[in-house]
């Protein structure tokens, strides 16, 4: 398991099933606030003394506010930068994530998790990766692309295709920044529509590909967005000539309960909280619904 | 374990000893159908009902479940909610208790479901053999549920004067000590044994094929144009699901007391026919038309289930058949899956 263990630290999962206690939340305290776009915000969130999250990249957590509800969100920050904190980036949707919205560094939230099949990283160890989030897609997969980051001469090429509607809606345009100095990756990114600043590539992520060239047989892609845009990434993944057992996808769905059981994540037989959310194109192609 | 024989005279000092020490639930007449209700005088038990509106599910997995209360939503303090006191179900039907072991399995593996197991715990269950079909729409002999080997503490065959009570659990052992019963003899073994085959012609077999084929025709049958028929007739109306002893599908909400304050977190019954059922944050719903839905449910029912947990998710109880205002029924469907195979329809 990846992730800082100290002697006596506690994994959050480790902890829940110890207890009588599926579906209490630990309560967990928000130690910064990021404001990113108009409808997103990075939260820094810190569990009890004791506790941590260790989680996969690629995993979700369910948090709530008592008396509103809870919902699943996807974990943004990578273990390896854990340091006893995660991060979350939040889109203002419904009740719950509108109720987070108004919260300040210093209040508490409910954490449960982490939920869900995360990025098999070891696997990936050696090869070229590819990745291609669209818009708030970019959360999970930051998770994981940290993770390579801070593991870099242990993988081969890093690209990284991001897509977002607009430039006002790019997320961890810092990070993106950071990203785009460093000699070590290749980024290109693009917005659907650009503004009378944006001096970057306009149409949607599908054009970013015919500005690389990569070798198919040693490179894992993966990508996370709306579930309109699969379907083209997926044509231009098999374009380049990547097997299906390289490329990743990381499905939404609205997981109400996180533990396989309450069937709102059901894709035909999987349940998308247990199985995924993360998946290889192989082991979904088959699934109708899926995408 | 053992075979006891408790006189029809002594059933009533039966359950009211049990009333008691436990609570006690069972069919009732209710408007003049019959209905799973908590009872104070074992003259309302009626364990000759045909069939209930809804199973007996709602002792073990309410309509809507407390997960946990609080006090004040602001310091996050929480607390699970007090059970229920100890619980007799009278009256279970062999359909209903395979699909109360299908929920003992979904709660209780994976990560365990302490609202659920905890209630299963201190529930215990008197079933009772069904001797004659509830009516013509139960097809529980063709899903292989007309009896059940377990998942009874007790289980009662009318033996006309008597009760034979088969005793399958030392819970069961133990509710057995508040009745005057004696001991089954080979006589009675006999005459029960001739009572049990005796109502085997009595119930027809309603599927046109092996229920051990169903999963394979579901399998082939995920194009069929069954499905659009069905969603043109289907008014998603949610009934098939709310009266299905094996939907466990749940929606989880929080709800405020007028203090604003002290609340609960608790699960409803959810239904994946319901058009938002599959939707997520950003407004994209993966079983957008009824057509698809019906679909999940059937596959659900007779496929997804089982390659999930190991169990069949229909037990033949006819409830949906009879709650469809559109006729849409499992025998329905499955046979006409069964007929469009056999066409060689080509639709896999």
């Amino acid at each position: 398991m990846i992730g800082n263990y100290g002697q006596n630290i506690t994994s959050l999962a480790t902890h829940i099933a110890a207890g009588d206690q599926l579906f209490e939340p630990v309560p967990a305290r928000i130690v910064k606030v990021v404001p990113h776009t108009a409808l997103e915000k990075v939260f820094t969130i810190e569990l009890p003394d004791g506790l941590s999250l260790a989680h996969r990249p690629g995993q979700f957590v369910e948090v709530s506010i008592l008396g509103i509800g809870e919902a699943p969100i996807s974990i943004s920050s990578s273990p390896s930068r854990s340091n006893g904190t995660f991060e979350l980036c939040v889109r203002k949707a419904g009740d719950v994530t509108n109720a987070i919205h108004h919260l300040k560094a210093g209040s508490f939230i409910g954490i449960r998790g982490p939920f869900g099949r995360g990025f098999p990283i070891e696997k990936f160890r050696g090869k070229d990766m590819l990745f291609a989030p669209g818009g708030l897609g970019l959360a999970p997969l930051r998770s994981l692309i940290n993770q390579v980051l801070d593991e870099r001469a242990m993988f081969g090429r890093v690209l990284i295709l991001y897509g977002a509607r607009n430039p006002s809606e790019m997320l961890f345009k810092d990070e993106l920044g950071r990203w785009a100095n460093r000699a070590d990756i290749e980024l290109l990114t693009t917005v659907d529509k650009g503004d009378e600043n944006w001096k970057g590539n306009v149409g949607v992520i599908t054009t970013l590909f015919r500005q690389i060239s990569i070798n198919p047989r040693n490179t894992v892609a993966v990508t996370c967005g709306p579930p309109v845009m699969y379907r083209f990434v997926l044509m231009e993944f098999f374009g380049k000539g990547i097997s299906e057992g390289n490329i990743y996808l990381s499905l939404e769905r609205r997981m109400k309960c996180g533990v396989g059981k309450c069937g709102h994540c059901q894709i035909n037989n999987v349940y998308a909280c247990q199985s995924g959310p993360v998946f290889p194109y192989s082991e979904i192609k088959g699934l109708e619904e899926a995408l | 374990m053992s075979l006891a024989i408790l006189r029809k005279q002594d059933f009533k000092d039966f359950v009211n000893h049990l009333l008691l020490l436990y609570r006690i639930g069972g069919p009732v007449q209710k408007n003049g159908g019959f209905a799973f209700e908590t009872i104070q005088d074992p003259e309302e038990l009626r364990l000759d009902y045909p069939t209930t509106i809804l199973p007996p599910k709602k002792f073990l997995f309410p309509v809507k479940d407390t997960l946990f209360e609080f006090e004040d939503a602001r310091n996050g303090k929480m607390k699970l909610p007090e059970l229920e006191p100890p619980t007799v179900i009278f009256g279970v039907h062999a359909c209903d208790l395979h699909a109360i072991q299908l929920l003992d399995h979904v709660f209780s593996t994976g990560q365990i479901d302490s609202n659920y197991v905890n209630r299963r715990r201190q529930t215990m269950i008197v079933s009772i053999e069904c001797l004659t079909p509830c009516d013509t729409n139960s097809f529980c002999k063709s899903m292989g549920t007309l009896t059940a080997d377990e998942g009874y503490d007790l289980h009662l065959v009318d033996m006309g004067d008597a009760y034979a009570v088969d005793v399958s659990t030392e819970a069961g052992q133990e509710l057995m000590k508040n009745a005057r019963s004696v001991p089954g003899s080979i006589t009675d073994i006999n005459r029960l044994n001739a009572v049990l085959s005796e109502k085997w012609p009595r119930f027809p077999y309603r599927l046109d094929f092996d229920i051990s084929d169903l999963p394979s025709l579901l399998n082939m049958s995920m194009k069929s144009p069954l499905w659009n028929e069905l969603g043109e007739r289907c008014l998603a109306c949610a009934a098939c699901t709310n009266v299905c002893p094996t939907c466990f599908c749940f929606d989880v909400r929080d709800e405020m007391d007028l203090n604003l304050s002290s609340g609960r977190r608790v699960r409803t019954w959810d239904s994946c026919q319901l058009d938002e059922f599959a939707n997520v944050a950003g407004g994209h719903n993966f079983r957008k038309s009824r057509a698809l839905r019906q679909r999940h449910r059937f596959m659900r029912k007779g496929r997804y289930i089982l390659e999930a947990h190991n169990y069949l998710g229909c037990v033949g109880c006819g409830r949906c058949a009879r709650a469809c205002l559109v006729d849409i029924t499992p025998v329905g469907v499955f046979n006409e899956l069964f007929r469009q195979k056999e066409l060689g329809g080509g639709h896999s």
